[in-house]
């Protein structure tokens, strides 16, 4: 059976009702999900018979795209894939799906043929055409980087069925920038730490990470502030150790970060309680009753929250709400779901709207549910 | 003459030209004080990828050390048989051009490579189909390539030859 693209009709349904639910990953569920919000791995390949994406001409991305579409719409996979062109999509969706963590910001602001899949769950994104010709990855909520593994590892062995990748036998994979040579593998766990922050102790915890030669980057990847104290781990060494060896270096290393966060919680509730709940219940109130509020603003409130909940200062709210009001609050969110294109300052008044809406509920418990 | 990081004694190997306000300001550290540089921030984290393209670019540019301008400039003239992209063009952007670069470029990358990885053997994973064919494939880009600039040139004879040609090798790999 040959694979159908979407109808563009389709595909702006899709998006939206995509912009109505959330991701798997912001589920709040999983080992240690007080403080691991994700556990993702992604793999970079790249099909031997191309150039590398700097290289390629339009033919070339063109048939590179029609030959992993093919393939990956192929892969009987749990459920329905949602297929993605890129280039056909407006910037707000583009910035969406960004926000969304299914495209890298590089993905949403090149040019030429490049696509996204995605699974239903949002679990699994392939973006074609990036950097890589093919990078794949599985993103799951909480602390579980081997059952993140085995998914994608299962991908790629499904794909790799039917398309031959450039692979070298010393090199290892190839990618287009030799950083990335060998496993190909990005393993990044993003944690939760406003304790660590407030605590000032950080700092501390980015230098014994950057000893051994991990990378520390915020809530959207490269260069990206760590908004709202959100901080994504991750390996840079992709050559010369086993998947399964970056795997445990991560693996090993963010339960001692983990554990950091603990400590630095307990001393606040212990030695500043007052100053704590305080500044956790401002938060709360601040959200629940501002008229205008910037992204910046709102991300280092809902941090205030998130943790208050976490340690029973606040007793209406759930994390999976939280979790979802940090994505649905960034500015390409609040357009989808409010339907209109919206500048800066009609966003911030949308936005102290909708938290309004969500966090003000007669009866509490659930959040943010719909309206 | 070898000129010593800023640091400490040993050579400086890496020469960083930073703006600050808007102004040029010029560091000269060894491999050492150069990571340490490049990866340590006062502020906020580094980006990984960035930081990755910065000491790629870093360690690029260490390799012209103790060269001249004429060796420097022959080693940046060299260009892939394949792709086409000059050792120049990847140190300038940081990105490869084809699977083949790797061969092709290989004395100028193994110690770009050793210095991110701090290895150059491959561990893990290796795919189950076996890269029989992979030169096949490896022609294949440098066919097409070769037929764009066939077509570019308005040389439509030698085109279609060469079209000609990369059928007849995809229905051979496929």
């Amino acid at each position: 059976m040959k694979p159908q693209p979407h109808e563009n009709r389709d595909l702006a349904v899709e998006l939206n009702d995509l912009a109505q639910s959330s991701g798997e990953w912001l589920r709040g569920s999983g080992p240690e999900a007080d403080i691991v919000i994700s556990s993702r791995i992604r793999l970079a390949r790249n099909l031997a018979a191309f150039p590398f994406i700097s290289r390629a001409t339009e033919l070339d991305r063109t048939q590179i795209e029609n030959a992993l579409r093919e393939r990956i719409l192929s892969i009987e996979a749990s459920g329905k894939l949602l297929y993605v062109d890129i280039e056909e999509l407006e910037g707000v969706d583009r910035q969406f799906l960004v926000e969304r963590h299914l495209i890298s910001r590089e993905h949403a602001e090149s040019q030429g043929v490049r696509a996204v899949a995605i699974d239903g769950l949002e679990k699994f994104s392939l973006m074609i055409n990036e950097e890589d010709h093919l990078r794949m990855q599985v993103i799951q909520s909480g602390f579980d980087l081997q059952s993140v593994w085995l998914q994608v590892n299962r991908l790629d062995d499904l794909i790799e069925e039917k398309v031959t990748y450039a692979f070298h036998e010393q090199l290892g994979y190839l990618t287009a920038c030799p950083t990335n040579v060998g496993t190909g593998m990005r393993v990044s766990v993003m944690l939760h730490l406003p304790a660590l922050v407030i605590t000032r102790q950080i700092d501390k915890v980015f230098r014994s990470l950057q000893k051994i030669s991990l990378a520390v980057r915020g809530l959207y990847g490269e260069g990206s502030q760590a908004m709202g104290d959100f901080y994504q781990i991750s390996n840079q060494i992709t050559l010369g150790r086993s998947e399964h060896e970056l795997i445990q270096q991560i693996g090993d290393i963010v339960p001692v970060i983990i554990d950091y966060e603990r400590q630095a919680r307990e001393f606040l509730i212990k030695e500043s309680h007052e100053n704590l709940h305080d500044r956790v219940s401002r938060a709360y109130g601040i959200l629940r009753t501002a008229q205008t509020i910037s992204s910046e603003e709102t991300m280092h409130l809902l941090s205030s929250v998130r943790m208050g909940v976490n340690l029973g200062l606040i007793s209406d709210l759930e994390i999976p709400a939280i979790n979802r009001l940090f994505i649905h609050t960034q500015p390409a969110h609040l357009q989808k779901l409010s339907g209109v294109e919206l500048d800066t300052s009609d966003r911030n008044i949308e936005r102290a709207r909708y938290l309004r809406r969500h966090l003000n509920k007669e009866n509490g418990a659930d959040g943010a549910e719909k309206n | 003459m070898a000129m010593r990081c800023q640091n400490c004694d040993k050579p400086a190997t890496f020469h960083i030209t930073e703006l600050t306000d808007g102004k040029p300001h010029e560091l000269h550290l060894c491999e050492d004080h150069a990571r340490e540089y490049l990866t340590s921030s006062s502020n906020e984290p580094p980006g990984v990828g960035s930081m990755a393209a910065a000491l790629a670019q870093q360690m690029a540019q260490q390799m012209v050390v103790g060269q001249t301008a004429e060796e420097l400039a022959e080693l940046d003239q060299q260009s892939c048989p394949v792709c086409g992209i000059t050792f120049y063009e990847f140190r300038s952007q940081g990105r490869l051009g084809c699977p083949h670069d790797y061969v092709c470029f290989q004395g100028q990358l193994e110690p770009l490579i050793l210095n991110v990885h701090g290895e150059t053997e491959h561990k893990g994973k290796t795919p189950r189909r076996c890269a029989s064919g992979s030169e096949k494939r490896t022609q294949l880009i440098r066919l097409r390539r070769e037929m764009k600039e066939a077509i570019d040139a308005e040389e439509y004879e030698r085109a279609s030859q060469l079209r000609d040609d990369i059928r007849r090798i995809e229905d051979e790999v496929n």
